[in-house]
This record gives structure tokens, C-alpha cells and sequence, in this order.
């Protein structure tokens, strides 16, 4: 192989640079007589610019990183003086090993177990975090007087400014064996030992609640709000009790704004580190964190890579599964 | 099934403000009644307390003769059509139609019969697997009806529903509406601030200003014989000459005015010197000289003709104009712009009300 695969890669950057400028000049062709093409609006001194910032953006901030991670994963684990050498080779031996130890030969249970319970946490946190916040969001939306809902987003908003460790590690404290609730508990008789919140995994569903309530209320509050008030009332003339205005009316209307809250839940609590690393319990084993380990423990950022990935794509896969099954469009969602 | 309609000693507030004050009627099983008013009249306040969404501060309101204290607007015998008809824009016309029997759990196939039996109703067969998005204004609005009808209630209540219609589909709307209520049989409660709808559709008008009602009666009553000022200038067109009596009996009464001396009749029984406003209506008045106490002069200020009927404006005092509608048979040469014409009115055709505030333009 005369030219590493490392190296193709850095030839996207051109191809994108060449494509916005056939796009700028498609522009300017496509229009009528009359309307000035992009060179023209802007010079050709700033219109270079603006194409090569825009270019410089995309490629070196969004599409490279990425790109640079595909390849990294498709490659062996090698000390740098081999890297590019003859065993510098592409293989799918990374991904393979999600699968099958290579070490044994053995199905990877421990790997396939992480993904499946980080998979399986993540949807029973999205969905508990959508029963939590329906209500706030329907109340800011609809119920809620304006002076009200300003101190209620306030009073949400504010936590956020402490820093995520910070949280968890105080979430941790509360939630300690000696810690104040157990103290409490104990003291008011109710139990007679600690309870181990942290093992049983309790502090990790609530950290990873918690740590993304405002990216499911806010959606969730977008779509209520520009629900008509009548609809709800026409519903509630025509004989319907609370519970079947939700259902029938203000749900469905809400469908976008709950995919995307969801979704983004979801994603966010798949790959998220913090949480499950201070608040899980010690036999749980996240995939993140396996991934983390990879990279900066083993330092085998090919497998490390290609765990990245295989996360990323069973997440898509999910979600857009789920958009599916509840008849949303993708473009619905970021609406 | 219709069911009366009492509001007894009606007062609602909000804060310090009085949507509606002491507000007393009873509406007949199987009226049409409507509530007639400007905007901020509190007539509305007063549909959303029939239909439960509002509380009354005091008095009550009784359906049937049933005080409706503490029942809420899923569980009264009232159905509710809103201005913007908020019909369900998920849902096709057919489940919109049947949504008040779906939540009332009536199964699907007797739910889609009932709701093409309505459709009929409407003149919509065979449209009930559409959406609500793919129907014209006018279409919308008697899905609205029949999606209300659906609950069989005993009211319909009905708030401004024409007022998104242009002017033709409304005027064709309150026919339909009509001969619905006639159909159907039920109580209906109609909201608007349109004259011409109140008067062509209504058994029974009641007029609101501020929160009062001014006056209940047919339509011929509320325009013959208006009971208040407001009630005279905001029904119908009216010209207004303040001024004070200077001789009354039991049926007359001459108010001295910046014309001159013009006589109306005294239903009021005022005296001389009570200050009163005269009025008189445009088609009352004629271009030609009358009864001296029943005659004003002065300079005309334009002349549009409308087909079956000419407008004349003859200058006023201050800015207000006299207004005349002339019939086309009537015969009487039309007086030229910026000519002085004399013009009459028979003085039974005037009337003379204690002064009170007018229906703001």
C-alpha cells in the first residue's frame, strides 16, 4: 500500500472545499437573469472567505475527527514506529473483537453485556425523564401563570450552572451509605441498615435523569406551548376527563417535540460519562467507559474507535427505529 | 331534548374588573338566543360561564332548571362551537365529528354511523375520511356544528362562530344555522357582535355594553323600540340629536336640538328640561320639508347610491353627520352636493330617550 489510508482522508477536506464552490456556482447559474449568483453579492475576495471559514469549519471541526476515527478503527493496534509500515493494514479485526475475545476465542459477554445495559438504562431513562417532565413542560405551556413559569425555569435552569462532576459527586454524598438519607431513614426508624442506593444502581438512574431534565422539558415545552388552549377546552366541552385530552389531543400534537426529547436523551445517556462513572453501582459496567478505558487506559485507540462506533450506529439505528414505529419524520423533530 | 337556560343576578369578576354585572334572564327550551354587543361586552364571559369554564363570582347559572355550580364542562348538557372552531387538526372530519362519543366510549362502527348520519346533516356525505386541512372555511364550520351536535346536548352554545367567513358564506351560514336549530329543536346561545346576524337569526336578542344587559327583546323590539341610548345607536343605524325637552305629554315629547325644535315620542315619560337625545332613523327620513317640529335644514354633504337605495349625508353639528336612506321607489328628487334640502321625518318615527352614553363608532 504506497499511500497510507491515513492520508486519503486528508483529501475529503479538498473534495468538500470543491463542492461549495460548485454549490456557490450552481447558485448564481441556477437562478434567473436577473438574480446576482453568490460571487457577485459578496466579491470575490469575501466570498472566499466566507466558502474557505465555512469549509474550514465543517471539514476540520465536524467531518475530519469523525473521519480520522473510521479509518483509525478499520487499522491494527501498532507501537508508532510501525505505523505505516507493511503490518499497518485494513482489518475488522477491532469490531470483530466487540464480538469474539481475541485473546480466548470466546463470545465477549462482558463487552456484548455493557452495550446491552447501557442500551437498556439509556431507553429506561428517557422514558422516566419524559414521566418527569410532561407535566412541568404541560404546566409551563399551558397552566402556569407568566410570573410563575418564569421562576419554575429559573428554579430549573440554575442547577445546570454547577458543573457536572460537582453534581454527581453531591448526588453521590446524598446518596452514600452514611450519607444524609440513609442518616435520615436510619434515624427515622424506618430502617434498621443503610441501604445501598449507589449498588443497586439507583444514583445512576437518578444522576442520568437529572443531568438531562432540561433537554426533555424544553422540546417538550416547545411543542405544548403553540398547542391552541381551545383544542384543549373544545375536547374537555365535548365530555373528555383530563387523562383523555392527553392522550387524544395534546400528546399527539406533542409527538415531535417528545421524539426529540427522547432522542436526545437517549444519545446524550448512551455516551455519557460522568454519571456512570461516580454514581454507578461497582458491578456495573458501562460502555462508555469501557470505550474511555480503551483510549486512555490501554491506549488502543483503534478498538477504542471502533467500540465508538459501533455505539454511534446501534444509537442511530435505535432511534431512527423508534421514529418509525411512532410515525415521526427525522425532520419533525428538529422542527 | 332542549333545556332552559337561567342566569339568575349573573356577576362575574376578574380582580377589580366586572366582566358581567347582575346579569338576569331566562332563555326558553329551544331558543334561539343571542347575546349582542361590542367587543368587551362581556358577552363571551358569559358563554364560558354557561358552559362551565368560568365560575360566577355570584349568582347562578341553571340548565333545566339544574344549578350548574360545581359541574364542570365535561359533564354539562351544554356543547360549545369556538370562534376558531378549535376542531382537531390530527384527526380526520369523521373522528372529529365522533370524538365526544369516542370519550364517552361508544364502540367504532356505531361511532362512524353516527358520524356519517351528521355528515348528512351538514351536506358533507361521503367526507368524513378527510382532513380537517383539506376543507374550505364554510365546510369547517359545520363540521365544528356537527362535532358539537354529536354529544346531543341540550345547549349549543355558539361563540362569534361566522366571523372568520367572508361576507357571502356568512350571510348563506346564517340560514343554515337557522334551519339547523329549527331541525334539531335544541337551545341555541349564539355570541356576536354582527347586528345583522342577531337580528336575522334570533327568537330573542339580549344587547350587553359593559357588562349590562341593556336590554332583552325580539328583534323588532330591540330596533322599533331600543330602551337606551347605547341600545339605539348600536342596533342598526341611528342619528342622534342631543339636546333638552322643552314640552312633554305622556306620548310626545319636543327636545330643543342644535336644528331647531324636533319632536319624538316619550316612551320614557320625560319632562321638560330632563336633557334627551332624539333619534331617528336613516330610512325614516325623507329629502322633502315636513311638521315644522319634525323638519331640520341643512347642507349635503354627499350622495352615495346603492342600488335599491340612496344615502344622503347632510352636515351636522360638530362632525357628525345626518343620515338619510332614500328607497329608489319613493320617488323624491335627490338633492345635489352642497345644495341645502330641507328633510322630515313623521314624529311618531322619532324617539326620545333620557341622555345616556352611545355605541362607540
Amino acid at each position: 500500500m504506497p499511500v497510507s489510508s491515513r492520508f486519503v482522508v486528508l483529501l475529503i477536506p479538498l473534495a468538500v472545499i470543491a463542492v461549495f464552490w460548485l454549490m456557490a456556482r450552481r447558485e448564481a447559474a441556477s437562478r434567473g437573469p436577473g438574480h446576482r449568483g453568490y460571487f457577485d453579492r459578496n466579491g470575490a475576495l469575501l466570498g472566499t472567505v466566507f466558502l474557505a471559514l465555512v469549509g474550514f469549519w465543517t471539514v476540520f471541526l465536524v467531518v475530519l475527527p469523525y473521519l480520522y476515527m473510521v479509518v483509525e478503527s478499520f487499522h491494527p493496534r501498532l507501537i508508532p514506529s510501525k505505523r505505516g509500515g507493511p503490518e499497518d493494514v485494513l482489518t475488522i479485526a477491532q469490531y470483530k473483537s466487540f464480538f469474539v475475545e481475541p485473546s480466548s476465542g470466546n463470545w465477549n459477554t462482558i463487552h456484548l453485556w455493557a452495550f446491552i445495559y447501557t442500551i437498556g438504562v439509556s431507553v429506561v431513562v428517557a422514558a422516566f425523564n419524559f414521566a418527569i417532565c410532561y407535566p412541568i413542560a404541560y404546566y409551563m405551556a399551558q397552566s402556569g401563570t407568566r410570573q410563575r413559569v418564569r421562576v419554575l425555569m429559573l428554579l430549573l435552569v440554575v442547577p445546570y450552572w454547577v458543573n457536572e462532576i460537582l453534581r454527581a459527586f453531591a448526588l453521590r454524598l446524598l446518596l452514600a451509605s452514611k450519607g444524609l438519607i440513609n442518616q435520615m431513614l436510619m434515624g427515622a426508624g424506618i430502617t434498621d441498615g443503610p441501604i445501598d442506593f449507589l449498588g443497586a444502581n439507583v444514583g445512576l438512574y437518578v444522576g442520568l435523569s437529572y443531568a438531562y431534565l432540561l433537554i426533555m422539558v424544553f422540546p417538550l415545552y416547545n411543542a405544548i406551548e403553540s398547542l391552541d388552549r381551545n383544542q384543549i377546552e373544545a375536547a374537555r366541552d365535548l365530555g373528555a376527563p383530563w387523562w383523555k385530552i392527553h392522550r387524544d389531543v395534546v400528546i399527539p400534537y406533542a409527538k415531535p417535540g417528545i421524539a426529540s426529547g427522547c432522542t436526545m436523551v437517549f444519545m446524550l445517556s448512551a455516551g455519557s460519562l460522568a454519571a456512570p462513572q461516580f454514581l454507578g453501582g461497582p458491578r456495573t459496567l458501562w460502555f462508555t467507559s469501557i470505550v474511555y478505558d480503551f483510549f486512555f487506559q490501554s491506549f488502543n485507540w483503534p478498538r477504542g474507535a471502533a467500540y465508538a462506533f459501533i455505539l454511534l450506529v446501534a444509537c442511530i439505528a435505535f432511534v431512527l427505529l423508534m421514529l418509525r414505529l411512532f410515525k415521526v419524520s427525522l425532520g419533525e423533530t428538529i422542527r | 331534548m332542549s333545556a332552559s337556560v337561567e342566569l339568575d343576578t349573573l356577576t362575574v369578576r376578574f380582580g377589580s374588573f366586572t366582566a358581567v354585572s347582575r346579569a338576569t334572564l331566562d332563555i326558553a327550551g329551544g331558543e334561539f338566543f343571542s347575546f349582542l354587543g361590542p367587543s368587551g361586552c362581556g358577552k363571551t364571559t358569559i358563554l364560558r360561564t354557561v358552559s362551565g369554564f368560568l365560575d360566577p363570582t355570584e349568582g347562578a347559572v341553571r340548565i333545566g332548571g339544574q344549578d350548574m355550580a360545581g359541574i364542570s364542562p365535561n359533564r354539562r348538557p351544554t356543547a360549545l362551537i369556538f370562534q376558531n372552531l378549535a376542531l382537531f387538526p390530527l384527526m380526520t372530519v369523521a373522528e372529529n365529528i365522533a370524538y365526544g362519543l369516542r370519550v364517552r366510549g361508544v364502540g367504532k362502527a356505531e361511532r362512524r354511523r353516527k358520524a356519517d348520519e351528521l355528515l348528512e346533516l351538514i351536506a358533507l356525505a361521503g367526507q368524513g375520511d378527510k382532513l380537517v386541512s383539506e376543507l374550505s372555511g364554510g365546510q369547517k364550520q359545520r363540521v365544528a356544528i356537527a362535532r358539537a351536535l354529536a354529544v346531543q346536548p341540550k345547549v349549543l352554545l355558539l361563540d362569534e362562530p361566522l366571523s372568520a367567513l367572508d361576507l357571502k358564506l356568512r350571510q348563506h351560514m346564517r340560514a343554515e344555522l337557522r334551519a339547523i336549530q329549527r331541525q334539531v329543536g335544541i337551545t341555541f346561545i349564539y355570541i356576536t357582535h354582527d347586528q345583522g346576524e342577531a337580528l336575522t337569526m334570533s327568537d330573542r336578542i339580549a344587547v350587553m355594553s359593559d357588562g349590562v344587559i341593556e336590554q332583552v327583546g325580539d328583534g323588532k323590539a330591540v330596533y322599533d323600540n331600543p330602551a337606551t341610548p347605547f341600545v339605539a345607536s348600536f342596533v342598526g343605524e341611528n342619528n342622534a340629536f342631543a339636546g333638552r325637552v322643552v314640552a312633554a305629554d305622556a306620548r310626545m315629547a319636543v327636545v330643543e336640538t342644535a336644528f331647531g325644535r324636533l319632536a319624538g315620542r316619550n316612551p320614557a315619560g320625560l319632562g321638560a328640561g330632563a336633557r334627551a337625545i332624539l333619534f331617528v332613523r336613516p330610512e325614516a327620513i325623507v329629502p322633502v320639508a315636513g311638521a315644522p317640529e319634525a323638519t331640520l335644514t341643512s347642507e349635503v354633504e354627499s350622495v352615495a347610491f346603492e342600488g335599491n337605495l340612496t344615502h344622503i349625508y347632510l352636515r351636522g353639528a360638530g362632525k357628525k353627520e345626518i343620515s338619510l336612506s332614500v328607497g329608489r321607489t319613493a320617488g323624491f328628487a335627490m338633492p345635489a352636493q352642497g345644495a341645502s334640502t330641507p328633510a322630515s321625518y313623521a314624529p311618531e318615527a322619532g324617539l326620545v330617550l333620557p341622555e345616556g352614553a352611545l355605541a362607540r363608532e
